[in-house]
């Protein structure tokens, strides 16, 4: 009976040593990263008030947020499920009286009712930078730039990013006049580049002029950096569809520029947060993943219910989900052993030389009275002797210790 | 298996009438298997392309090997996407193969479940419910694995939701269609990480293929 006690929710996980100090390494360093970028950091809280959590946000991050019930106040209270809104009402309200670029950066545990499929992981820390107060590419570059260093610093080999740009469709979407229904009928279509379908409901709709063709040539729009050219050939001359591919290629000659190892890819049907998202957005992908491993874009205005409208765009990534594909780097085994000690008259110097060598940066385990296994169970791999009574520092296997 | 070659192709395909409606569109972009599915055991198939391997999975499988980066591209029906979501799945070509209907059907003359909830049995579980749900209707829903005609003639059901060829399996039963649900085909789908880092492999697979189906009209 309760033989399945010790089972987890699905989706929520515990890490283990080593991957808890491997999470921890890396945290630790992105977040050096940051402060060496100029991002300050915040730390949200884990659960407010729903309301103001899903601001703007669209339906799907209602969803994936576990609620609860503030008895104090009887208010409807959110877990979070993506830190980015909470950091954006953090900009919008609480600095509001910065004026200029803000940039900020945060992590913490974030909670989702559903798994992202990969795994089901409905638990994990996310990390991530955002940049308020600035409308250009050169900020979104910025961002994308230190997604790649993210990367790059977390061990990950081979990225592939893939760029968008919502404003497109959106525009194609308002030329067309689609309503709701349609809008998001389409939008779901487009998503799965379900080409026969796209088809089907554009011929059955019989939009007025060429929108229907431009929005049948918007499922192929993706590739290089050819795709810019082409789109500029089948998409028309819409102002805000001319801005979104300069914007694009604006971008794409920042990134270049800094990073030309990096491969980018195009795909202006690619919509993710759709609903969020006013701009470019962007993804990285590796090899063997199925999905993308970090996203951003830019999400402008979204502070405007909280009382300030600011241009904005940011990233964040998974951060359990980068520990697993860098692997696990944290040295094992590496530390010194002190046995110990029945010799009164050695004990006040051993334990004087396990204070220096820890002082100095080195990992001592004190073995205990009575205690099993040794330096190799307590994973060090050098031991600490007395020899004529000075504590010294010897290798743990040439002396076959137990 | 992917990570190996970066520009390999695993495609994902299923036993039986898909895989040999597929081959004939696999030819025309250079893909023939070595073996034959039928004949061999093994899951991995080597083909006349050193770059592209074919892996043989029971069909509901297919659309979560392809959603999970396993295989890049793969064969699906539309029956089985429907039920799956389609998540993180790009279905480009529609290959006009393994052409049948997704219906409701029940025994002839049978009038359904007289103020009732109306007891569905059928394995396409999410199609079944938003179809019902779409005409406002609540019902049952009875998960099987097989011989779905069976049902309502033991009475576990009123109806069934299954795909529908010629309809003859129905009516040797005493069933027969009512309601049409969807038409159905196999679809091309990519896996959308895919799609976008072997973009010039992936996209070569998909122009030629899509080719094919044009030509066989």
């Amino acid at each position: 009976m309760n033989s399945d006690r010790w089972l987890l929710p699905d989706g929520i996980e515990e890490l283990l040593p080593p991957q808890a100090a491997e999470l921890d390494r890396l945290r630790r360093m992105l977040l050096d990263l940051f402060q060496r970028w100029g991002y300050e950091l915040v730390m949200p809280p884990l659960v407010e008030y729903l309301d103001s959590l899903l601001t703007g946000t669209g339906n799907d991050l209602d969803i994936q947020t576990f609620k609860l019930t503030d008895q104090a106040s009887g208010r409807l209270l959110g877990v979070r499920a993506d830190m980015t809104p909470q950091v954006a009402r953090i900009d919008a309200h609480r600095l509001a009286g910065r004026e200029g670029p803000v940039r900020l950066c945060y992590h913490g545990t974030v909670l989702n009712t559903r798994g992202d499929g990969l795994g089901g992981s409905r638990s994990f820390t996310q990390i991530g930078a955002e940049l308020y107060g600035h409308a250009g590419v050169e900020s979104d570059s910025e961002m994308l730039c230190l997604m790649l260093e993210t990367l790059q610093a977390a061990g990950v080999k081979t990225v592939f990013i893939d760029l968008g740009h919502v404003g497109i469709f959106r525009a194609l979407s308002r030329a067309a006049g689609l309503d709701e229904p349609r809008e998001s009928q389409l939008f779901d279509a487009l998503q799965r580049k379900a080409v026969p379908e796209i088809e089907a409901l554009l011929d059955a709709w019989r939009l007025a002029g060429d929108v229907g063709a431009r929005l049948k040539e918007l499922a192929w729009l993706n590739g290089g950096v050819e795709v810019l050219t082409r789109a500029r050939q089948c998409l028309g001359d819409d102002a805000a569809i001319v801005a979104a591919l300069d914007q694009l290629e604006g971008l794409a000659e920042l990134v270049g520029r800094q990073r030309p190892e990096v491969p980018l890819h195009f795909d202006l049907a690619e919509l993710r947060g759709y609903h969020y998202h006013t701009g470019v957005v962007f993804a990285a992908y590796v090899p063997g993943q199925g999905r993308a491993i970090a996203q951003g874009g830019r999400y402008d205005d979204i502070g405007k219910v909280f009382g300030r409208a600011r241009p904005a765009t940011g990233f964040s990534a998974n951060l359990n989900g980068l520990m697993r594909l860098a692997g696990v780097t944290v040295a094992a085994g590496r530390g010194i052993f002190a046995p110990a000690c029945e010799d009164v008259a050695l004990q006040a110097a051993q334990a004087e030389k396990i204070m220096e060598l820890r002082a100095s940066g080195e990992r001592v385990v004190a073995g205990l009275p009575g205690q099993s296994g040794g330096a190799a169970e307590a994973g060090c791999d050098r031991v600490l002797v007395a020899v004529d009574g000075q504590w010294v520092i010897q290798n743990s296997n040439s002396k076959g210790e137990q | 298996m992917s990570e190996s070659n970066n520009n390999a192709l695993v495609i994902a395909l299923s036993k039986g009438r898909i895989f040999k409606e597929t081959l004939p569109l696999l030819a025309h972009a250079g893909i023939e298997p070595v073996d034959d599915p039928e004949s061999s055991r093994k899951l991995i198939l080597d083909t006349s392309r050193d770059d592209v391997k074919l892996l043989i999975l029971r069909a509901t499988d297919v659309p979560t090997f392809v959603q999970y980066g396993a295989a890049d591209l793969g064969v699906a029906g539309k029956d089985v996407l429907m039920e799956h979501g389609g998540e993180g799945l790009y279905e480009p070509v529609d290959l006009n193969i393994a052409r049948c209907k997704l219906m409701t059907a029940g025994r002839v003359g049978d009038s359904g479940a007289n103020g009732r909830r109306l007891r569905v049995a059928t394995k396409f579980v999410n199609c079944t419910r938003r179809f019902f749900a779409a005409r406002g209707e609540q019902v049952e829903i009875i998960k099987l694995y097989g011989s779905m005609e069976l049902a309502p003639l033991v009475g576990l059901a009123d109806r069934i939701v299954d795909v529908v060829d010629t309809g003859n399996t129905l009516r040797a039963n005493g069933l027969e269609p009512l309601e049409h649900i969807a038409d159905i085909s196999s679809r091309l789908i990519v896996n959308k990480a895919s799609m976008k880092m072997k973009h010039a492999p992936v996209k070569a697979v998909i122009d030629d293929i899509a080719e094919a189906v044009k030509r066989q009209g």
